[in-house]
């Protein structure tokens, strides 16, 4: 719709591109004043929840890995653990170790596609990484190597880098020899430079004014950058089981998404995702992440948005620093699986997916038939806040050019490397203004 | 010298894996840029490019009106249009509900089922338009993918063969784990691409790629059987991702109406 009152404007941007999926954003302003700012999800449901009840225990790492092409193993991971929550498993040892290691692989190749193809033309000023390598090829060369490493970590661990198959509940089908870990150790150490590289390029771009006083949540757990376990936290005093999940957030069904929309229960909105991750826990980053970090300017705590940027970069040097240090130390576990028999129970399981915490829930039955799912991806968390980015963005800019004003919505948004798959598509941006 | 052809990239209701597939592409992205005009890739670029398209690759399935009529005009501005994977070719994962009440399946998921729209079927492209070549896999394959384009660019006949995963478990050495652990597969009645991955990492095929031609689900369901699958257990083996697609329809439906039984 298109609102064309006497003496106003309307800024229309039809598709908003480089996030994964499509949506829509309007901007409503009226005498200088931002009125209303909605993101609007309409990406068809797909009703993952509904059809996975009666299906067996083992199908969800496979099922819930194709809600989402780009963080398939998010999935994979957080399905598992909430299975064998139920179950009353645990998998440690080698076998989480190899778990930590395939996800650094998806970390590598999701912030790499994020970092080069999707949010650095923003800052250089590019209308995508193909445009973008008539000038700079060797930057846009770098990360596509980069995002091809970490491709070849779940290949090498997962079997292939889209939906991989290797994944089970209780561990992997087959776990890796030392030897398989030949080629990649070398092409990580390649990767380890390239994304201290990374970090400084990033470090130099131009970033707006704009922090933010955000409730930050992410997983934290006692000696590790938290991606696969731990307690949620935030910076404002949440610190709880990944079971009392459903006690601290709730979800809202707004019109005009069909995604739904995460509170703090009694608060309101919060952010996840690698500005919240680093402000929690950047002090148990490597220590080489941490030095290219402060390197970069940035404080224990990030709360520029634009700056995620550079967090993705220190946590892709961080990833690849990590998946070293678990190839080098890496023992053949005596099983590649735990074994998971079937009993009724209800297990919870979250871990931190490129974009933030992913949580899964599943009530299962003494058959090992599911009853009941439930799952949060990180962006349907993240737009209460994206909204609300959006709003507080453009009031005090108002007056800038129609044109710069969207593409820097464009790029607030971008922030979040939203994934309005897993949430849900359909992004197109408009700011409608009247006097 | 002809101008460099023009390049769409649709979505529909999907994963974007498959789309994703083309910037999986690390070593060769930059040289498909090179001979193609990309006219038209959300996800990659902010630049688009008017229609008509010399080619476009339509990912995801049907589940919407919208969807249903947009699918229409991207055919008409298209002169080649290639589906790829298990959305598009057979309906998804997302099929699932054809086989459910999906006024159920809202309100299962939705606090307010009112504010959503959507078509009781998830289908594919070709059940609304015509297509002139389909790739399959959940996800398709990366050198696939460049075998299609390739060929294209060429004028020639994309070289994407039909068989079984078996064939390929034979050409890479791989022991039969239906065979030799009583492991169940569906490697005999799927789709060849994925490069009869699940066997060499000792599980069974779950039919990734759909099913491949002249698939004899029938046999291969008593076979199962004998190695202890209920039919409860062979309906859901043949609906998943490639559940719309024909031959698993009717393979999962028929043990489906024996567990109901």
């Amino acid at each position: 719709m298109t609102h064309k009152a006497p003496g106003s404007r309307t800024l229309r941007t039809d598709a908003l591109a480089r996030v994964e999926g499509e949506g829509a954003m309007v901007v409503h302003v009226r005498k200088g004043r931002v009125t209303d700012v909605q993101l609007r999800i309409y990406e068809p449901p797909r009703f993952f929840e509904a059809f996975l009840r009666g299906r067996r225990y083992t199908e969800p790492p496979d099922i819930t890995a194709r809600i989402c092409g780009i963080c398939p193993v998010a999935y994979q991971m957080s399905s598992c653990q909430a299975i064998e929550d139920a179950l009353g498993i645990t998998v440690d040892g080698p076998l989480r170790e190899l778990r930590r290691l395939l996800y650094c692989g998806e970390w590598i190749e999701s912030h790499a596609l994020h970092i080069y193809l999707l949010h650095a033309p923003d800052f250089l000023g590019y209308q995508s990484a193909i445009e973008m390598a008539a000038d700079h090829r060797e930057i846009v060369e770098r990360g596509l190597r980069l995002k091809k490493v970490g491709n070849e970590i779940l290949e090498v661990v997962g079997g292939r880098a889209i939906h991989p198959i290797n994944v089970r509940v209780g561990g992997f089908y087959r776990a890796p020899t030392r030897s398989d870990f030949t080629k990649l150790a070398e092409s990580l150490r390649w990767a380890r430079d390239a994304s201290l590289e990374t970090v400084r390029m990033v470090a130099g771009f131009d970033f707006p004014d704009f922090e933010q006083d955000y409730e930050f949540v992410a997983l934290r757990h006692p000696t590790e950058y938290a991606i696969l376990d731990g307690r949620i936290v935030s910076n404002k005093g949440i610190d709880i089981a990944v079971r009392d999940f459903d006690d601290t957030f709730t979800e809202l069904h707004v019109p005009h998404s069909t995604a739904l929309h995460s509170r703090v229960r009694d608060r309101g909105f919060y952010f996840v995702g690698p500005l919240a991750r680093y402000s929690l826990n950047s002090a148990q980053l490597a220590p080489v992440a941490r030095e290219a970090a402060a390197e970069a300017g940035l404080g224990p705590e990030c709360r520029n948005p634009f700056q995620s940027i550079i967090v993705r970069a220190v946590e892709t040097l961080h990833a690849c620093d990590e998946a070293l240090r678990i190839i080098e130390n890496y023992e053949v576990p005596d099983r590649p699986f735990v074994d998971a028999q079937a009993r009724a129970g209800v297990g919870h399981g979250c871990t931190e997916a490129p974009r933030g915490i992913l949580y899964h829930r599943y009530e299962i039955d003494a058959e090992g038939l599911i009853k009941t799912a439930r799952i949060v991806p990180p962006t349907s968390q993240n737009q209460a806040q994206i909204e609300d980015d959006l709003l507080r963005f453009v009031e005090p800019r108002i007056e800038m050019p129609a044109e710069e004003l969207t593409l820097r919505c464009e790029q607030a948004i971008r922030n979040y490397d939203p994934c309005i798959s897993c949430a849900t598509h359909f992004l197109d941006l408009r700011i409608e203004r009247e006097p | 010298m002809s101008p460099r052809p023009k390049l769409a990239v649709w979505k529909f209701a999907s994963c974007d894996g498959c789309q994703l597939t083309l910037l999986d592409c690390e070593d060769e992205l930059l040289a498909v840029a090179g001979q193609v005009d990309i006219a038209y890739f959300l996800e990659a670029s902010r630049a688009i490019v008017k229609g008509p398209y010399d080619v476009s690759l339509v990912e995801g399935s049907i589940t919407t009106a919208e969807d249903a009529e947009r699918i229409r005009r991207v055919r008409a501005s298209s002169r080649f249009l290639i589906t790829i994977g298990a959305c598009a070719t057979a309906g998804g994962i997302q099929a699932l509900r054809n086989f459910a009440d999906v006024e159920e399946f809202t309100s299962a998921v939705y606090a307010r089922p009112d504010y959503i729209q959507t078509l009781e079927t998830s289908t594919p492209i070709a059940d609304h338009v015509p297509v002139d070549f389909e790739l399959r896999g959940c996800p398709i394959d990366k050198g696939q993918l460049l075998e299609v384009l390739t060929a294209h660019l060429h004028g020639r006949k994309p070289v994407i063969p039909n068989h079984s995963v078996c064939l390929d478990c034979k050409r890479r050495g791989t022991v039969c784990v239906m065979v030799a652990s009583g492991t169940p597969c569906l490697g005999p009645v799927t789709h060849t691409g994925c490069g009869a991955l699940c066997p060499a990492y000792a599980r069974g095929c779950y039919a990734c790629f759909g099913p491949s031609e002249s698939a004899n689900t029938v046999s291969l369901a008593a076979r199962l059987g004998m190695l202890g699958a209920r039919p409860g257990d062979l309906t859901r083996m043949f609906r998943t991702f490639n559940a719309g697609a024909e031959p698993f329809r009717k393979e999962s439906t028929a043990h489906d109406a024996q567990s109901a039984r």
